[in-house]
């Protein structure tokens, strides 16, 4: 695959262009220039082991090791011009050593000895100009990628292994985002691994009469990551933002590896025009804020033009997809300059469109909210009421929040204060209640 | 890699034979190398279970689905042996349990 070769570089920021001869950095800003190349090529390096050994656990140690040794080297002998290069080959050499002292055949050493990637020096000296064409090492993320996020796998494993393996959170702080105890999480991922190696699952971006579901799968996981990280639900804290981040990260990647698959640029682009709300979603007290009183000069500006711009990208492509659909509606709001600029007819019209890409009761109910908004609450009750006699949401508090609010409007304040309590007895987080509960002191039926 | 394909369906269903038919897909699997052999079961009711060292009559778990057949296949990786799998007539009106064997 070529393009892949030629988008690999592209991610990357230019490393900071020290050498020994140019004088030794600074320590702290060589532990920068780490932790910058740790999130920048931790994914990239593990692949690439995996690639090469088969072994999962070993590129992982491997892996860790050569980010050690490069913070031990590189305010010694000066940062390398390709950071990730040298890391990669790092990584590879310690495998070889590890591999070299077990029990491993003969035939599998030599073609790891053999990969190109530079002679078996220390890396600090390999990566002089005269070695730029072994740049060219391919990105093996997007097989890594594909391999996390196999239908074989359960989902929650599928996301906890994207995290550790790609974006390289440690154990205990997917743990902590996603509110288990760590040796459940390392179990989940012992397991995953395990059954990885048992069941077969291949190590390669699947042919192309999988491609298509596959990227699916694939655009799921990361879209998961990032709501997850989002909404944060069942947490005390109202936003985490790491894992959003690494969604965002990993979204980009995969844009950069996939750039002809137009819902990858609508997943990136849904993502960056969610997040860019992110710091006006909550007020001080921890409190949420709803859409229409968001102070808009908080959002994030960069953030919703680079969506924007994504978007258009992948709207031209005429190959429509439920991401690309979401981003659309985020563009929406993203535009309006304050909420009663807000195209609603055109927001039900896409949540229309998405209902038959891809049908379910929360884009039914999302549909409702903006019926409502364009023609009136009445209209937005009928479509909720037509949910909730279908039962499909039964239990879930955005139905019934939904339905408080557009009976609010209406001026039924009785029953608009009933589906407040219903649904502030099915709310999930603590900020989500505390938002419940002003509303029920609001409607006077606290 | 070896796997184990368990053949499950609810014996009450009916399906025609036509539609039920594996020699077909028997003849592809074992044409292409894949298959290394299979066979159907007698339903459930002929069963027998010893468990603890006691005797009883019938399948070891009662469920609405139960194993009618095995196939034990030969793929280079779970990607294979799912589209195998796949192909397979009670795919579409029963499941199919792929298992990969205990590596040696």
């Amino acid at each position: 695959m070529s393009e892949m070769s030629e988008t690999g570089d592209a991610g990357l920021p230019e490393p900071v262009q020290v050498s020994a001869a140019a004088g030794l950095p600074e320590p702290g800003k060589v532990a920068a220039v780490v932790e910058e190349a740790f999130r920048e090529e931790w994914g990239r390096v593990v692949a690439t082991l995996i690639r090469l050994t088969g072994d999962w656990d070993l590129a992982e140690e491997c892996a860790q090791d050569a980010f050690a040794r490069a913070l031990a080297r590189w305010p010694r002998d000066g940062v390398p011009r390709r950071p990730g290069a040298w890391l990669t080959t790092a990584a590879r050499n310690r495998a070889l050593d590890r591999l070299r002292r077990g029990t491993t055949e003969a035939a599998r050493l030599r073609a790891l000895a053999a990969t190109p990637m530079g002679p078996d020096a220390e890396p600090a000296e390999e990566y002089g100009e005269e070695h730029a064409e072994e740049d060219r090492v391919p990105d093996d993320r997007l097989r890594l990628m594909f391999t996390c996020c196999h239908p074989a796998l359960p989902l929650e494993a599928q996301v906890a292994l994207t995290l550790r393996t790609l974006a390289g959170l440690t154990t205990g702080e997917i743990a902590a985002a996603f509110m288990v105890p760590e040796t459940t999480m390392a179990q989940r991922l012992v397991r995953a691994k395990r059954k990885i190696r048992n069941a077969g699952i291949p190590y390669r971006v699947p042919p192309a009469h999988l491609l298509a579901e596959r990227t699916a799968g694939v655009l799921g996981v990361l879209y998961v990551l990032f709501t997850e990280g989002y909404s944060a639900s069942g947490g005390p804290s109202p936003a985490r933002p790491e894992p959003a981040a690494e969604a965002i990260r990993l979204a980009r990647v995969l844009a950069g590896l996939m750039p002809h698959e137009p819902e990858a640029l609508g997943l990136l682009a849904l993502m960056l025009l969610q997040d860019s709300r992110r710091a006006a979603r909550f007020d001080e007290a921890g409190d949420i804020v709803t859409l229409e009183s968001q102070d808009r000069t908080r959002w994030d500006h960069d953030e919703i033009e680079e969506g924007l711009r994504l978007l258009d990208d992948a709207l031209t492509r005429r190959r429509p997809g439920p991401y690309q659909v979401q981003a659309a509606v985020a563009a929406c709001h993203a535009t309006a300059l304050d909420p009663d600029d807000t195209d609603w007819p055109q927001i039900a019209g896409l949540y229309a469109q998405l209902a038959r890409l891809a049908p379910s009761p929360v884009v039914e109910l999302n549909r409702a909210v903006a019926v409502a908004m364009a023609d009136g609450p009445l209209a937005g009750l009928r479509l909720v009421d037509e949910l909730r006699a279908g039962g499909a949401l039964a239990g879930h508090h955005l139905l019934a929040a939904t339905r408080a609010d557009l009976l609010r409007r209406l001026g039924r304040t009785a029953d608009a204060a009933q589906a407040y309590r219903e649904a502030l007895a099915l709310a999930p987080t603590d900020a989500e209640r505390r938002y419940l509960a002003r509303r029920i002191a609001e409607t006077g039926g606290a | 890699m070896k796997y184990l394909l368990l053949i499950c369906g609810d014996e009450s269903m009916e399906i025609s034979p036509e539609q039920s038919d594996p020699e077909p897909w028997v003849e592809e699997m074992e044409r292409r190398g894949v298959r290394l052999q299979g066979h159907r079961l007698c339903p459930v009711g002929d069963a027998t279970t010893v468990r603890a060292g006691l005797v009883t009559q019938g399948p070891f778990a009662e469920t609405t689905e139960q194993i009618g057949g095995f196939d034990i296949i030969e793929c280079a990786d779970l990607d294979e042996a799912i589209e195998v799998a796949s192909k397979h007539p009670m795919a579409s009106y029963g499941a199919i349990e792929v298992r990969p064997f205990w590596p040696e």
